[in-house]
C-alpha cells in the first residue's frame, strides 16, 4: 500500500484506496501541492483523458439528473420560463385517474410476466445444461429472438396476433380446435397478450445468463450429493437450486425493475388500449409530456418517473434487505 | 454453500454487488471451461445417464429442445422470411400455406424503393456507428484516466459515475429531451441532429465501469517500464493500453451497436424529421400507408443485417450476454 520501489510484483487491482501519488512519476517531490508541482505530475494529461467523459457525463447525464428534481416542483413549457409550484406536480399525477389504472396495469404487467417469464429460462436452462450434443446450436435459437430488433419483434407479433380466424397464431389454435381468440383487441386477453411476446424477446437473453451460472456449480457437490444417496430431483432441489440462489435473486429483482418501466409492447401494440387495458406508467408519462395537446406537460411527466424511480429505489433495497437475510441463514 | 452474499448487498450499492456477481459468474464460467476435460459433469452423473429411464427422457428432452427451440426461435423468423415475399393476399388468407399463388420478389424492392428503407437503413447505420465510437471514446479515455493515470480526485468522479446506475432511465427522458432541445453553455438545438443520439449514449457508466474493471487487470510493470523508456500518457494509451484491451473494446463494440440498433423510443423523440429517422423509428410510422406484403418484406430487411452479424460474432454475443444481463438494471 506504500509507495513502491520500481521492481515490484503487480500491485492488487484497485479495490483498496490507492496512494493519491501512484501514478505520478515523481512521487516524492510532491508534498507540498503547487500548480507547478500538478502540471509536472501531468495535471493536464489527466484532464484531458477525463475531458470526453466529463463533457458527455455532465451535459447528458448530471445535469438532466439534477434537472429532474429541480423540475418536478416547478410548472415547465418551452414558451416561458420555469415557475415554482412546489407539490403541485405531484398532487395533480395523484389524482390523476387514469394513473391508478396505470400502476394497476403495470402491476398485472409484472406479475404476469413473472409467472410466464421467470420460471421459463431457468427450466430450458437446466435441460439445455444436462444434453451433451447440441448445446451451442440450442443457445444460438434460444438466443435468436433477442437479436431480432425489438420494433421488428413487436410489428411482426402484431402480424401473429391478426384476430380474424385466419390470422396465424389463430390458425394454429384452429389446428388443436380452440376457437379464435381476440388477442390485442378485447381488454381481457391484450395484457396477456403483450407478455407473451414480451416473454419470447426476452427469455433468450436470462436462458444465457444461468447457463453461465449452471456451469459454475462445483461439480463436487453433485458427487458429494449422490454418496448421501440423492437422486435427480434431490439434487436439483438440493444443490442446483441453492448454488442459483444468488443469481436467481438479482435476475428477479432486474425482471420486476425492467417491467416497471415497460413501454415498447403498449405502445406500439395497442398504445395503452383498447380502453386503457394497457395503458403503463410510462405510457402515462409519455402522454403527460409528448402526447399532449396542450403542450409538454413536462413537470408532471417528471414528477411521476420520480415517484416511480424512488418506488423502485425502495422496492429494491427492501428486496435486498430481505434476501440478505435469507441468503445467511 | 451459499453463494457469496458475503459481497454484502445491504453495504455496497445495489447494482454494482449484482454486476460483480455477473462478472465473477462469467469469469467462474471461464475457469470451468478450461478444466471441463478433467470434471465433465453436471447433475446427472455418468451412472445416472446409463439408467434406462434416465436415457428415454434425455432423449424426450433432446426433441422437445429441438423441436421448441426450432419453432420458437427459428418460427418467427421463417415465417417473416416467407411471408416477405408472398402476396398479401395469401398472407392474410392462408399464413401458413409455402406460396400458393407463386413467389412475388417484387416486395422487397418496392420495400427497399419507395418504403425507402434503403435511406432508413443508411440512418440506422449512421447512428450505430457514431454511438459505438462515442461510446468506445468515452469508455477508454475515462477508463484510462480513473484506472492508470488516476489523479487524486479520480475516486469522486468515479463515484459521480456509478451513481448515474441508479437512477433508472426514465427519470432522465424529459429532462434529457429539453437538454436536447437547449444545450447549456453552447445554447443550440440538436433536435434532428444525430449528435443527439449519439452524446447521450456515450455517457454510459456500465461501459466505463467495464472498461476501468478491465484496465485495472492490467500489469502496471508494462506501463512503468515504458514510461522509463520515455512514453508520454498518450503513448502508453494508444500503443500499450488499448492493444491490450481489445476483448472488453470487443464487449462493448457489441453492446454499443445493438443497443443504437434497437433503440426507439429516444430516437423517436429527438429525431421527429422522417429524412433522418432510423428503421426502427420508421417502421411503425410507415406501417399504415405500407401494404401488408411491403412491409414484411421492410421488417425482413430490417431484421436480416442483426441476425447475420449474431451468426458471425455468435461467441461474442453468448460471451457478452452474460454481462448483457446487467444492463437491463
Amino acid at each position: 500500500m506504500t509507495m513502491t520501489p520500481t521492481t515490484t510484483d503487480a500491485p492488487p487491482p484497485a479495490s483498496a484506496p490507492a496512494p493519491p501519488h501512484a501514478a505520478s512519476a515523481r512521487p516524492k517531490r510532491s508534498r507540498r501541492r503547487t500548480p507547478m508541482t500538478w502540471l509536472r505530475g501531468g495535471g493536464l494529461w489527466n484532464l484531458a483523458f477525463l475531458a470526453p467523459m466529463l463533457i458527455v457525463f455532465g451535459v447528458f447525464s448530471w445535469w438532466p439528473i439534477a434537472r429532474a428534481f429541480v423540475m418536478s416542483f416547478q410548472e415547465t413549457n418551452l414558451v416561458s420560463p420555469p415557475t415554482w409550484v412546489w407539490f403541485d406536480n405531484f398532487a395533480r399525477v395523484l389524482s390523476d385517474p387514469n394513473l391508478g389504472t396505470a400502476v394497476l396495469n403495470t402491476a398485472y404487467f409484472a406479475a404476469l410476466a413473472l409467472v410466464f417469464g421467470f420460471p421459463l429460462p431457468i427450466i430450458m436452462a437446466v435441460l439445455m445444461s444436462e444434453v451433451r450434443r447440441g448445446k451451442g446450436l440450442y443457445s444460438a435459437l434460444a438466443y435468436l429472438p433477442v437479436v431480432v430488433p425489438p420494433v421488428v419483434a413487436v410489428l411482426l407479433w402484431k402480424v401473429f396476433y391478426n384476430a380474424s380466424p385466419d390470422g396465424v397464431f389463430n390458425t394454429v389454435l384452429g389446428w388443436v380446435g380452440i376457437p379464435p381468440q381476440p388477442w390485442l383487441q378485447s381488454s381481457a386477453t391484450a395484457m396477456p397478450s403483450l407478455v407473451i411476446e414480451a416473454t419470447w424477446a426476452a427469455a433468450g437473453g436470462s436462458i444465457i445468463i444461468y447457463l453461465a451460472a449452471l456451469i459454475a456449480v462445483p461439480p463436487e457437490l453433485y458427487d458429494a450429493a449422490e454418496v448421501d444417496g440423492a437422486g435427480i430431483w434431490r439434487k436439483i432441489w438440493h444443490v442446483t437450486l441453492p448454488q442459483l440462489r444468488g443469481i436467481l435473486f438479482i435476475m428477479l429483482i432486474l425482471q420486476i425493475i425492467g417491467t416497471a418501466q415497460v413501454f415498447l409492447e403498449p405502445y406500439l401494440f395497442t398504445g395503452g388500449g383498447p380502453n386503457n387495458a394497457t395503458l403503463t406508467v410510462l405510457l402515462l408519462i409519455y402522454r403527460y409530456a409528448f402526447q399532449n395537446s396542450l403542450g409538454g406537460d413536462y413537470g408532471e411527466a417528471t414528477a411521476l418517473s420520480l415517484m416511480l424511480a424512488i418506488f423502485l429505489g425502495i422496492l429494491s433495497w427492501l428486496y435486498f434487505k430481505l434476501t440478505d437475510r435469507w441468503s445467511t441463514n | 454453500m451459499t453463494t457469496a452474499p458475503s459481497a454484502g448487498p445491504a453495504t455496497t450499492p445495489v447494482s454494482t454487488s449484482l454486476r460483480a456477481k455477473l462478472a465473477g459468474v462469467t469469469r467462474r464460467r471461464a475457469e470451468r471451461d478450461a478444466a471441463e476435460d478433467a470434471a465433465d459433469r453436471s447433475i446427472l452423473s455418468g451412472h445416472d445417464r446409463r439408467r434406462r429411464g434416465v436415457r428415454a427422457s434425455m432423449s424426450g428432452v433432446h426433441v422437445f429442445l429441438f423441436v421448441g427451440l426450432v419453432i420458437a426461435g427459428l418460427g418467427p423468423l421463417l415465417w417473416l422470411a416467407k411471408a416477405a415475399v408472398t402476396p398479401t393476399q395469401d398472407t392474410l388468407s392462408q399464413p401458413f400455406a409455402l406460396w400458393p399463388n407463386g413467389i412475388d420478389w417484387a416486395n422487397l424492392e418496392q420495400a427497399w424503393n419507395d418504403v425507402h428503407i434503403d435511406q432508413y437503413f443508411l440512418n440506422t447505420l449512421y447512428v450505430a456507428a457514431g454511438s459505438w465510437f462515442f461510446q468506445l471514446l468515452v469508455a477508454t479515455t475515462a477508463g484510462y484516466a480513473l484506472s492508470v493515470l488516476r489523479p487524486r480526485y479520480a475516486p469522486i468522479l468515479n463515484g459521480l459515475v456509478l451513481a448515474t446506475l441508479f437512477i433508472p432511465a426514465v427519470v432522465l427522458l424529459v429532462p434529457l429531451y429539453l437538454t436536447i432541445l437547449h444545450v447549456p453553455v453552447i445554447d443550440v438545438s440538436l433536435l434532428n441532429s444525430y449528435w443527439a443520439v449519439w452524446l447521450p449514449a456515450a455517457a454510459n457508466a456500465f461501459n466505463i465501469l467495464l472498461v476501468k474493471r478491465f484496465f485495472d487487470s492490467l500489469p502496471r510493470e508494462v506501463f512503468e517500464a515504458a514510461r522509463t523508456d520515455g512514453a508520454g500518457p498518450f503513448r502508453v494509451f494508444w500503443s500499450i493500453v488499448l492493444p491490450m484491451s481489445k476483448p472488453i473494446l470487443g464487449v462493448v463494440s457489441v453492446f454499443a451497436v445493438i443497443a443504437a440498433w434497437k433503440d426507439f423510443l429516444w430516437p423517436l423523440l429527438v429525431l421527429p424529421d422522417p429524412a433522418v429517422q432510423p428503421l426502427s423509428v420508421r417502421l411503425p410510422a410507415v406501417q399504415s400507408q405500407t401494404e401488408l406484403d411491403v412491409f414484411l418484406a421492410a421488417l425482413a430487411i430490417s431484421t436480416i443485417i442483426p441476425v447475420v452479424l449474431f451468426l458471425i460474432f455468435q461467441r461474442l454475443f453468448l460471451r457478452g450476454a452474460g454481462l448483457g444481463g446487467a444492463v437491463k438494471g
